[in-house]
């Protein structure tokens, strides 16, 4: 009978194929699932956002900026701070998706500068002043000061000012 | 088991061999000619093209005087890698890639999308450079 052979045949099937298959789908390159953040807290990563918000500057990690915000800057990317960084529209769905999820929980604000926040003031007006000098250029280059921006590391205990200073 | 065995090894491929996908210039060529009088792609037109200004900025702004030499951004002074395939091979060897850029930094740079002609002059050119 076909069922009790095929049967037979799922019986001989090597027991090592499905480790084997485990073993190469873990060898697949990709994204890790997660970083570290402030604190130790873990930071969630997404390999479309990544990508596609890493290209002209930092990764701005969804923590950074509530959700109205990350809403308006994903509605207007085709006039993005004077470039247009419009994308197809089902990758800006999914990388909107990620930044609401994982977005800063302050209902009262709607800047669409993370510099324009009231959290990024109070953290920096000590060094505010530094921004503008020639070895930070400009208040985008965070890894200036956060060595670990790209891994969305902006950790207190972490920060080299210029010139080799800790904080 | 056999279709799973496939299916993981067509991933495998896929992941690990970019090199396979099509050319970036093959559609632009295909647009261009389409245009009455079109001629071919030049090389030394493509590297006027990549220093000319449009507004405040030219191609060369943010990617260098030269493509063989990692750019800058204009405003946020991350870096850009090279241009110039020769120094940097994972450059123009993804279509999509090619084409969303394309019409992002004409739009930043000229107000506007750039012609087939233009875009295959400035591949032409990249793609002439040695090392």
């Amino acid at each position: 009978m076909p069922a009790s052979r095929s049967h037979e045949r799922a019986k001989a099937r090597p027991a090592w194929i499905p480790g084997l298959l485990i073993a190469a789908a873990l060898a697949i390159p990709a994204a890790p699932a997660a970083v570290l953040a402030d604190g130790g807290r873990r930071s969630p990563d997404d390999p479309a956002w990544r990508e596609e918000c890493g290209s002209c500057h930092v990764a701005y990690p969804p923590r950074l900026l509530p959700a109205q915000s990350w809403r308006r800057i994903m509605a207007t990317l085709d006039r993005h701070f004077d470039a247009d960084a419009s994308l197809e529209p089902g990758r800006a769905r999914g990388i909107e998706a990620f930044l609401v999820a994982n977005a800063r929980q302050a209902s009262s604000e709607s800047a669409l500068r993370i510099t324009g926040t009231g959290w990024f003031r109070r953290e920096h007006d000590e060094v505010a002043g530094l921004f503008s000098s020639a070895a930070v250029g400009n208040a985008a280059n965070c890894g200036a000061c956060h060595p670990q921006a790209e891994q969305g590391r902006f950790n207190e205990h972490e920060i080299r000012l210029p010139g080799g200073n800790k904080r | 088991m056999n279709k799973i065995l496939a299916l993981l090894a067509a991933a495998l491929a896929l992941g690990g061999l970019p090199a396979l996908a099509a050319d970036p210039l093959a559609d632009i060529t295909v647009a261009a000619n389409a245009v009455p009088g079109f001629a071919g792609f030049s090389a030394e037109r493509g590297a006027r093209f990549f220093r000319t200004p449009g507004g405040s900025w030219s191609c060369s702004t943010c990617h260098s005087d030269d493509p063989r030499r990692a750019g800058r951004h204009a405003v946020t002074g991350k870096p850009i890698e090279p241009m110039a395939p020769a120094v940097n091979p994972r450059r123009l060897t993804d279509p999509a890639r090619v084409e969303k850029w394309f019409r992002r930094n004409c739009k930043d740079v000229l107000s506007r999308e750039c012609t087939a002609q233009e875009k295959g002059d400035v591949i032409t050119y990249l793609r002439s450079m040695g090392r």
